[in-house]
C-alpha cells in the first residue's frame, strides 16, 4: 500500500505568547497521516494551545502550520481542511443530532446530505437518536455526536481536545477503544490532546510529552514508557523509582554505579545522560519490573541482577497486584508492584527484604534534573499554581 | 401530630399562601366588579351582577382608542429598545473596548433612577427644543427606559453561551455571518425574547413618564388615571380582568405545548 | 435522590489561563458600531436631560418672560425647606413599604423555591400575572377593598386595632382610606413581585444538600434558615430591597390614589410643580436632591451590604 503523504501536519517553529507568559516555545512537530498521535501534558503545558493553532483558532506569535504542501497558518478556521471535536463537545443546543453532523455539509453548500448523515451516525453507533436533542443524549452519546460532526466532513486532521474528560471512568475506557477503532476504520490523521497518561498510551501510536511550552520527549506508548529520556517523563508516564548514583567504572556495554555503598549496573545504551567515571547519574526503574524477596532468603537471589536492601514500610492489596513501599537507605519510598500469584505471607510492614531487578531494565537519565519533576503536586502538574514546588518526599 | 406542631411546620407555607392571598386579592376585586352595575360614576361599590360591561367593552368614550395607542406604542417600543438592546449587549459580552466602565454606568442608571426624575428631566428637555408632545415624544421615552431591561436580560443569556458553539461553527466551515445567524442569533434568542416581553410589559403599563411627556395624547394608563378623578367606568374591569386571563391562559397554554414537546422527543 | 448517590463532579485540572482566550476578532471598531445607535439614545434622551435640568434648576424667571440661568442656587435651599416634610415622608413610606415587602416576600419566594413542588410553576405565574392587568386599575381595586364601611375596615375595627393605629397617626379615626396606612399598603402591593422574583431567584440556587448538611451538622430548622439560607440569599435580599426602595420612594401613584393632601410624597410634589403650577426650576431643583438622595442611599446600602457586584 502506498501512502499518500501529503497529508502531514508539519509544526515549524510555532509559538504563542501572551504579553509577557509564553504558553508554547518555538516548536517543530511533523505528524504523519493516518497516525493517531497524542499530545501529552498537564494542565497548562501548552498542549491545548498547540492544538487551537492548527485548528486556527488561536494564532501563532511565530513559526507556520502546514498541511502537506499547503501553508494554513494565516487561514481563519472556516477555511481549514482541519476538525475538532471540542472538549466541552460545544453541541448546538438549539439542533438536533441530525443537523448537528449535518451542520458542516450544509455550510459547504452540500444539498443532498440525508445518506452521508445517516452513515455518519451509524458509524457512531447513534441512527436511532438523529431526531433527539444533545441535552437528550448520555455524554458518551454527545461525545459520540461530536466526533460524527466532525468526522462527516473528511477533514485531512481530526483534532481531540481533551475529548473524554466529562466522562467517568468506564465509559472513557470504552470510548477509547469506540475511538480508535474509528480511527482505523476512517484512516484519518487524529491529534488526540490529553493530560491522561494512561489514555495517551492506549490509544496513540506516537505520543509527545509536553512540559512548560516545550516536547520532553517523543516516541511509542512503549518506547516513552521503557525508556523515559528525562525525569519528568518518567515520573508522568507510570511511576519510577529514581536513584542518585556515582559512575564508578565502565565495562563493555555496561556502566556500573554505586548507590548508598551498593553497586548497580546499567547497559550503556540505556543511559541518556553523559558518563563520566566520579560523575553523578540518576537511575531508574519502573515498580512492576522489581522482585521482592525476604531478607531470610537472600541466598536464593540469581547473580548479576541489582540489588537493594530495605525495610517494608507499607502495603497495599489492590487485586491483581500487592504494592509494596520500601524504605531503603538509598530512596527513602520504593515503589514495588508484584503479581499476586503466590504471595509470601511474611512480605508484611516491617520484613527486612531485597530488591533486585535485571540491569536491563535500569534506566539512567541525567542528575541535573529535578527527581520531583512530574510527579503529582511538584511544580507543573496537577495543581493550580505553578510556583507551588512543594516537596513532597 | 398536634395543631401546634402543625402550625409549626407548616409556618413558612402558610405565611406564602397569605401573601399570595395579599397579591391576588385585587384581581379578584377587579374581575368581580367587571360584573357590577354601579350607581353614580364610581365603581367601588357593589351593587347589584350585571354583564352589560362584558358585552359592550369599548362602550366607554375613548376607552378603545387609548387601549389601541397604548398597544401601539408598546409594539414599537418594543421594538426599539430590543434592537438596541440587543446590539449593545452582543458589544458588551463579547468584545473589550474603552470606555467598557462608562457604558454599564449609562445602561445601570436608568434602572437605578425613581421614574419622576427620568420623566420631568425628559419633559424639561422636550420643552426646551420646543417639541411637539404626543406619540413620538412617549416612544421616544419608552425605548430610552425599556433600553437598559433588554440589555440586562440578553447580556445574561450571551454571557452563560459556551464561546466553543461560536469556535465549533467556525470549525465547521460556517464563516463570521453564518456563524452569527446559524448559532449565536438562535442560542441568544430566549434572551432576547424575555428582553422584548420585559420591555412590551413596561411601556404597556407605564404611567409616569407617559403622563409627563404624553402632552393631550392619552395611553391606557392614562385613561384609568384620569377615569380615577372623573369617574371609573366599569369597562376599565373588563379590560384588566380580560388582561389577566389571557395573559395567564397565554402562559398556560405555552408550558402546555413544550411539555408535550419535551415528551414527544424525549 | 440520585443527586445524592452520583460521584461528584471530577476535580479536573481546568484549563489554564492560556487555554481559554476568548477568540481573536477581526475589526477593532465593531463594538463601537453595536454600542452606538443604543448608546446615543440614552445620551440624548436620559443624560442630556438630567443637564437640561441642572440648568434649569439654578434659572430664574417666570413663564410669561421666559427662564435665564442665574445660578441661582437658593432654589434648592427653599425647596428642600419647603417640603422636607414630604421628602421625609417618601423616605419614610418607602423605607416601610420596602420592609414589608421583604417580611411579606420572603415566606412566599421559600414556599416557591423549596416547598411548592409541583405547584412551584403555578405560584411563579400568579405572582406574574397581575403584571398584566394595568398596575393602576389593581391600585383602584384597593380603594373598594379598604373603603369605609368595607371588611377590612370592619374587622380592624372590632377588633380595636383602629384605635391603636389612630393613636399612632397611620390611620384616621374609623377610616383606612386616605391615611398613610393605605398608602404603604398600596406601595407595598405594587412592588411586592419586584421583592419575590429577586429573593426567588437567589433561593433557588441554593443546593438544596446545604440544608441536610447544616442539620446533619446538629443545626435546628431556624439555625439552618440564619447561619446558612438568608445569607446565601443575600444577593437577591440586596436587589429587591433596591428594587422595591428607588422607585416606591419616588412614586406619587398610590399616594395620590389612596392618600390624602396629608400624606403627599415628593413625587407628588415634582408632578404637581411641573404639570400644574409649571414651577419648573423649584420641580427640577426637588429631582435632582430626589435623585442624589436615593443614590446616596443606594450607595451606602451597597456598600454595607458588601455586594458591590449586583449589578
Amino acid at each position: 500500500m502506498t501512502k499518500d503523504r501529503g497529508g502531514d501536519v508539519r509544526l515549524s517553529g510555532i509559538s504563542k505568547t501572551y504579553g509577557s507568559f509564553t504558553a508554547v516555545e518555538p516548536l517543530d512537530l511533523t505528524v504523519p497521516q493516518g497516525s493517531f498521535f497524542a499530545l501529552l501534558g498537564a494542565s497548562g503545558c501548552g498542549k491545548t494551545t498547540t492544538l487551537r493553532m492548527i485548528a486556527g483558532l488561536e494564532e501563532p506569535t511565530s513559526g507556520t502550520v502546514s498541511l502537506g504542501d499547503q501553508d494554513v497558518t494565516r487561514l481563519p478556521p472556516y477555511k481549514r481542511p482541519v476538525n475538532t471535536v471540542f472538549q466541552s463537545y460545544a453541541l448546538f443546543p438549539h439542533l438536533d443530532i441530525f443537523e448537528n453532523v449535518a451542520f458542516g455539509l450544509r455550510r459547504r453548500g452540500i444539498k443532498s446530505v440525508k445518506k452521508q448523515v445517516e452513515e455518519m451516525l451509524d458509524l457512531v453507533q447513534l441512527g436511532e437518536q438523529a431526531r433527539k436533542k444533545p441535552h437528550q443524549l448520555s455524554g458518551g452519546q454527545q461525545q459520540r455526536v461530536a466526533v460524527a460532526r466532525a468526522l462527516i466532513n473528511h477533514p485531512k486532521v481530526l483534532l481531540l481536545d481533551e475529548p473524554l474528560g466529562a466522562l467517568d471512568l468506564k465509559l472513557r475506557r470504552q470510548m477509547q477503544l469506540e475511538l480508535k477503532r474509528i480511527q482505523t476504520e476512517v484512516g484519518i490523521t487524529f491529534i488526540h490532546v490529553t493530560h491522561d497518561q494512561e489514555e495517551a498510551m492506549t490509544m496513540a501510536d506516537t505520543v509527545a510529552v509536553m512540559n512548560a511550552g516545550r516536547v520532553e520527549q517523543l516516541g511509542s506508548p512503549a518506547d516513552l514508557y521503557e525508556n523515559p529520556q528525562t525525569t519528568f517523563v518518567a515520573n508522568f508516564l507510570g511511576t519510577s523509582n529514581l536513584i542518585e548514583a556515582e559512575v564508578d567504572t565502565h565495562s563493555g556495554d555496561e556502566i556500573v554505579l554505586t548507590a548508598g555503598g551498593g553497586k548497580l549496573t546499567l547497559p550503556q545504551a540505556r543511559c541518556s545522560a553523559p558518563t563520566t567515571t566520579g560523575g553523578k547519574v540518576v537511575v531508574g526503574v519502573r515498580p512492576e519490573k522489581i522482585t521482592l524477596t525476604h531478607a531470610d532468603d537472600a541466598g536464593d537471589i540469581p547473580e548479576g541482577r541489582n540489588r537493594i536492601t530495605g525495610k517494608i514500610a507499607d502495603t497495599s492489596f489492590i487485586g491483581v497486584s500487592t504494592q509494596y513501599v520500601i524504605d531503603s537507605p538509598v530512596c527513602p519510598e520504593f515503589e514495588v508492584y508484584a503479581q499476586n500469584i503466590d504471595r509470601d505471607t511474611r512480605l508484611a510492614p516491617g520484613a527486612e527484604v531485597v530488591l533486585h531487578w535485571s540491569p536491563a531494565h535500569t534506566f539512567g537519565l541525567d542528575a541535573a534534573q529535578s527527581l520531583l519533576a512530574g510527579t503529582v503536586g511538584s511544580a507543573g502538574v496537577e495543581t493550580a499554581e505553578p510556583e507551588a514546588g512543594v516537596t513532597v518526599r | 401530630m398536634t395543631f401546634v406542631r402543625w402550625f409549626k411546620r407548616h409556618l413558612v407555607v402558610i405565611a406564602g399562601l397569605l401573601t399570595l392571598g395579599y397579591l391576588l386579592l385585587p384581581n379578584v376585586v377587579v374581575t368581580v366588579f367587571s360584573f357590577n352595575d354601579p350607581k353614580g360614576r364610581f365603581n367601588y361599590e357593589w351593587q347589584r351582577f350585571s354583564t352589560d360591561a362584558w358585552t359592550d367593552p369599548c362602550g366607554v368614550a375613548d376607552l378603545c382608542g387609548s387601549l389601541s395607542l397604548s398597544l401601539r406604542i408598546a409594539a414599537w417600543a418594543t421594538l426599539g429598545a430590543t434592537v438596541l438592546g440587543t446590539l449593545i449587549a452582543f458589544a458588551l459580552v463579547r468584545y473589550r473596548f474603552r470606555a467598557r466602565g462608562a457604558v454599564n454606568s449609562l445602561i445601570f442608571l436608568p434602572m437605578a433612577m425613581p421614574e419622576v426624575v427620568m420623566a420631568a428631566s425628559l419633559l424639561t428637555l422636550f420643552l426646551n427644543m420646543g417639541v411637539q408632545l404626543g406619540f413620538w415624544t412617549i416612544l421616544i421615552a419608552h425605548i430610552m427606559f425599556c433600553l437598559s431591561f433588554v440589555v440586562t436580560a440578553v447580556k445574561a443569556r450571551v454571557m452563560s453561551m459556551d464561546p466553543s458553539l461560536e469556535q465549533a461553527a467556525q470549525d465547521l466551515y460556517a464563516g463570521p455571518l453564518q456563524t452569527f445567524l446559524r448559532v449565536t442569533l438562535p442560542i441568544a434568542a430566549p434572551g432576547i425574547a424575555a428582553g422584548a416581553l420585559l420591555a412590551f410589559a413596561l411601556s404597556f403599563d407605564d404611567f409616569i413618564i407617559t403622563n409627563f411627556n404624553a402632552g393631550a395624547t392619552v395611553t391606557f394608563p392614562m385613561f384609568v388615571w384620569g377615569s380615577a378623578q372623573r369617574g371609573t367606568p366599569v369597562q376599565i374591569n373588563v379590560i384588566g380582568t380580560a388582561m389577566f386571563i389571557v395573559a395567564v391562559l397565554l402562559v398556560l397554554a405555552g408550558m402546555v405545548v413544550g411539555n408535550r414537546r419535551r415528551r414527544h422527543t424525549a | 435522590m440520585t443527586t445524592l448517590t452520583e460521584a461528584p463532579p471530577p476535580l479536573a485540572p481546568g484549563p489554564a489561563a492560556t487555554d481559554e482566550k476568548p477568540p481573536r476578532r477581526r475589526g477593532r471598531l465593531t463594538p463601537y458600531w453595536l454600542l452606538l445607535p443604543g448608546i446615543l439614545w440614552l445620551l440624548l434622551f436620559f443624560a442630556l436631560p438630567l443637564v437640561y435640568q441642572a440648568s434649569t434648576s439654578v434659572q430664574t424667571g417666570s413663564l410669561e418672560e421666559g427662564y435665564k440661568v442665574t445660578w441661582h442656587f437658593a432654589t434648592y435651599w427653599d425647596a428642600l425647606s419647603a417640603y422636607w416634610p414630604q421628602f421625609m415622608r417618601s423616605v419614610l413610606y418607602a423605607g416601610t413599604a420596602t420592609a414589608l415587602c421583604l417580611l411579606l416576600g420572603y415566606p412566599l419566594a421559600y414556599l416557591i423555591a423549596f416547598r411548592a413542588g409541583r405547584w412551584r410553576n403555578l405560584i411563579l405565574i400568579l405572582v406574574i400575572a397581575p403584571f398584566f392587568t394595568s398596575f393602576l386599575i389593581r391600585t383602584l381595586a384597593w380603594k373598594t377593598i379598604l373603603a369605609d364601611g368595607g371588611p377590612v375596615v370592619g374587622a380592624l375595627g372590632s377588633l380595636h386595632l383602629l384605635d391603636v393605629t389612630s393613636t399612632l397617626g397611620i390611620t384616621a379615626g374609623d377610616r383606612v382610606l386616605a391615611t398613610p396606612l393605605a398608602v404603604v399598603c398600596g406601595l407595598t402591593y405594587n412592588f411586592l413581585p419586584f421583592m419575590i422574583l429577586p429573593l426567588y431567584t437567589s433561593l433557588e440556587r441554593i443546593d438544596g444538600r446545604l440544608h441536610e448538611a447544616a442539620g446533619d451538622l446538629y443545626a435546628k430548622p431556624f439555625t439552618t434558615f440564619r447561619k446558612v439560607t438568608f445569607p446565601l440569599s443575600m444577593p437577591g435580599v440586596v436587589s429587591g430591597t433596591l428594587l422595591t426602595f428607588i422607585p416606591a420612594s419616588g412614586d406619587y401613584v398610590n399616594a395620590d390614589l389612596l392618600g390624602s393632601t396629608d400624606t403627599r410624597m415628593v413625587g407628588n410634589v415634582i408632578q404637581t410643580q411641573f404639570l400644574r403650577t409649571l414651577d419648573y426650576p423649584t420641580a427640577a431643583a426637588l429631582s435632582f436632591i430626589l435623585m442624589a438622595a436615593i443614590l446616596l442611599i443606594v450607595t451606602l446600602y451597597i456598600r454595607k451590604s458588601g455586594t458591590e457586584d449586583l449589578v
